[in-house]
């Protein structure tokens, strides 16, 4: 193993992918000869030639909709956007031709595309470049997905999200991009879709929580730890679809869940999972589930409103203490 | 489609209701014969109730936390399409012509007319106001799914625990706290010993219920004479300590002992396994023999079948399987009735002697005290030996005293010369 950023296993799983596979081609705004606006596409143009690494105009609805017509005629193209928040540019063909082209066409086409780039906040991008995308895209039946945490994550999703046949939304983060962690070399390494993973034991609370989030809950986790409470921390890697089985096989152990995310929290991703632990696993309930997400409002570009706006280890401690009913919190909430 | 009546079924002998702990299944659910629909909390244990037809559990009459009498109307199971209109509009009028013990606790669960409708339009907004904890007070217990999922194994009454959760609500270390008779783990204010009340009426628990029923109805009507015989227990003890000491052989306790010894006596002496069933007296030849088990809050009795054909080692299994299941409450219906003869056994209270009250409808109980090591005289003079006292209730109506001496006398023999339970 390696030890490398997460932007250089992005960068690796697109290398080794282009390699194996001569049907996988990278396509958006700056990804040839500026390399990427975050350089993930690094060094591609100059190994795989301007066939394989297209630079395209800004039109986003325009370029996604040639990577699903190429995807339909049998190539296999990774879609960046420049970051994800322009996809909204595209949801019409994201959501109406890829999601939907295998089920209206009888399973005569499928679209193998992944479409990538950076979401969710990072600092001072303000209100339109710093929303959670996930949101708006797990909703929709046909679509994949992934959001991953870690650079050996960001390597074995992005690989086996190429090779899906399914359109893949794979969402990266701006704040991570440095990350630096263990990533294995070896070009046949993947990390299953819709395999979500124990990233902390822990037996008193389940916390589940993804990419910038997850690092706050472990923080929140290692802090809390000195005060006797033992947390596991969930990661579902992959929102849609999302594993289950491993956050209830979890709370039958915990009896207690909070979960975080970035995002707002109307409708959100905590909802969805509050629903599925009240659904299979009510019996094993001993707190109600806590939702620790974004304030229902527009990101500030303000520094100490952003700072408000998000989610930190402090409330995602305060929300642990809530759940196990410690630390004067039992006659709180 | 057949049309199944859900009625509250009779689960033990004594049996005069029962109390709904939970439904398992809820209305709408599919249902195949054999399904078990609910809990019943009954006088003596916590079974499961079976279903006998199959459809859909079209609706429920009586809610979880209710009683209800024998043969009550509590639940409804048919097709979709049936109508069961009729069938549930004659719900309260059933209920009221069966012998309920509490008929107020099971009439405000039936469906009843729309008239109640305004009333309760009326009321709710009086409901909104009530601030945080008023629901207990109402009679509603706040408690986490995870909390009722283990007082209800293990027997836990959630009503009588003060939750320490959000709002009081009781979580799940209240119910372990409680379960494990220590104080909860959060800190609840207790009032000083000096200015605390001088009484309290601790409502009656099912359980208790059936004992202050039942009781007088033995003791009063049945008359009861008592025989009392010493039994020296030094070879018992010796035999019991070498079987003890066999490797891969199960434990044999003194009681184990005195079961084998009454199924024999019992065989041989038939009219004291016997029963007055209104002009006849019934005499059993089969030794099925109650062992009576003490629970915090009462006592039950599961019965050892068979025991006249059961080896020892088997006695021993067999009984220490129902005592624990007793204990923890998880004895099913027919191992509650049926008994032809009860042991009430007290030795680990170090117990001299001690006179039982017969379980009607049986005819005898047999009640054994310690064993104890104390001075005995014999040929060869003064000496140690272990001796145990046995009383015998028996109802006169069925029997003498001769015959519960004899019968006491062989129950003596064997067990003085041990080597009889053996053969």
């Amino acid at each position: 193993m390696a030890v490398m950023t997460y932007r250089e296993a992005l960068n690796m799983a697109l290398r080794e992918e282009m390699r194996r596979d001569p049907n996988v081609f990278v396509i958006g705004e700056e990804v040839g000869l500026y390399e990427g606006a975050y350089k993930v596409t690094q060094g591609l143009l100059k190994e795989f030639g301007p066939q394989r690494v297209v630079d395209t105009p800004i039109a986003e609805s325009g370029f996604t909709g040639v990577g699903i017509g190429a995807a339909m005629a049998g190539l296999r193209p990774v879609v960046e956007m420049m970051t994800f928040n322009f996809a909204l540019l595209a949801l019409d063909q994201i959501v109406n031709s890829a999601a939907k082209m295998h089920y209206m066409s009888g399973g005569q086409f499928n679209v193998p595309i992944v479409i990538r780039g950076p979401g969710g906040p990072a600092a001072q991008l303000a209100a339109q470049h710093s929303q959670s995308m996930e949101t708006y895209f797990y909703h929709v039946p046909g679509l994949k997905v992934v959001r991953p945490t870690t650079p050996m994550d960001a390597k074995g999703l992005l690989k086996s999200s190429i090779r899906d046949d399914n359109p893949v939304i794979f969402i990266e983060a701006e704040t991570l991009y440095n990350v630096k962690g263990e990533v294995p070399e070896d070009p046949d390494f993947l990390i299953p879709l819709g395999k979500a993973i124990v990233r902390r034991e822990g037996t008193d609370v389940t916390v589940i929580a993804y990419m910038g989030m997850m690092y706050r809950a472990l923080e929140a986790a290692e802090e809390l730890e000195k005060e006797g409470i033992s947390v596991e921390l969930v990661d579902p890697r992959t929102l849609r679809p999302m594993d289950t089985e491993t956050i209830i096989n979890s709370v039958r152990k915990t009896h207690r869940v909070v979960v975080v995310e970035a995002g707002a929290g109307f409708a959100g991703m905590g909802s969805e999972i509050a629903a599925s632990v009240t659904e299979q696993a009510f019996d094993d309930l001993d707190a109600p589930v806590e939702r620790v997400t974004g304030a229902n409002a527009p990101m500030p570009y303000a520094r100490n409103l952003e700072r408000l706006k998000t989610p930190s280890k402090d409330k995602i401690v305060a929300a642990i203490r809530r759940v196990c009913c410690v630390n004067g919190h039992a006659n709180g909430s | 489609m057949a049309v199944t009546k859900v009625v509250m079924p009779k689960l033990s002998d004594a049996m005069e209701g029962g109390k709904i702990i939970k439904w398992l299944k809820k209305e709408g659910d599919r249902i195949n014969g054999g399904d078990i629909l609910a809990e019943v909390e009954t006088d003596k244990a916590d079974v499961e109730m079976e279903a006998f037809g199959a459809g859909v559990l079209r609706k429920i009459l009586v809610p979880a936390g209710e009683s209800a009498p024998i043969g009550a109307l509590i639940g409804v199971i048919a097709e979709p399409g049936d109508d069961i209109a009729a069938l549930v509009a004659s719900a309260p009028a059933g209920v009221g012509a069966a012998p309920p013990p509490r008929p107020a606790a099971v009439t405000p669960s039936a469906p009843v007319a729309p008239v109640a409708r305004p009333a309760a339009v009326v009321s709710a907004p009086a409901a909104f106001p009530a601030g945080p904890g008023q629901g207990a007070q109402a009679g509603r217990v706040k408690a986490s799914p995870l909390a009722k999922k283990i007082a209800a194994q293990s027997g836990v009454d959630l009503r009588l625990i003060q939750g320490s959760g959000p709002g009081g609500r009781i979580i799940r270390r209240d119910v372990e706290a409680a379960g494990s008779g220590t104080a909860a783990a959060m800190p609840v204010a207790v009032p000083a010993a000096v200015s605390g009340a001088e009484f309290e009426d601790v409502p009656l628990t099912q359980i208790r219920a059936a004992i202050a029923r039942r009781m007088p109805l033995s003791k009063a009507p049945v008359p009861h004479f008592y025989v009392t015989s010493e039994v020296a227990m030094d070879p018992a003890w010796e035999l019991r300590e070498q079987l003890n000491a066999l490797e891969g052989q199960p434990k044999i306790s003194v009681n184990d002992l005195v079961i084998r010894a009454c199924a024999l006596a019992l065989l041989k002496h038939p009219g004291v396994n016997a029963s007055l069933q209104g002009d006849a007296i019934r005499v059993y030849h089969r030794a099925h023999i109650g062992i009576a088990v003490a629970l915090d809050d009462g006592l039950i009795t599961p019965v050892l079948r068979d025991c006249h054909a059961k080896p020892l080692a088997q006695i021993a299994v067999e009984a220490r399987d129902l005592v624990e299941r007793a204990r923890h409450r998880k004895l099913r219906a027919q191992e509650l009735s049926g008994a032809t003869f009860s042991i009430s056994n007290l030795g680990m209270f170090d117990v001299a002697e001690f006179s039982a009250i017969i379980n009607p409808p049986e005819g005898a109980i047999l009640a054994v005290g310690s064993v104890r090591r104390v001075p005995v005289v014999d040929d060869t003079g003064l000496g140690v030996g272990r001796r145990m006292l046995l009383t015998i209730s028996c109802d006169h109506r069925v029997m003498d005293g001769a015959m519960g001496a004899r019968f006491l006398q062989d129950v003596k023999r064997l067990l003085e010369e041990p080597l009889r339970l053996l053969v």
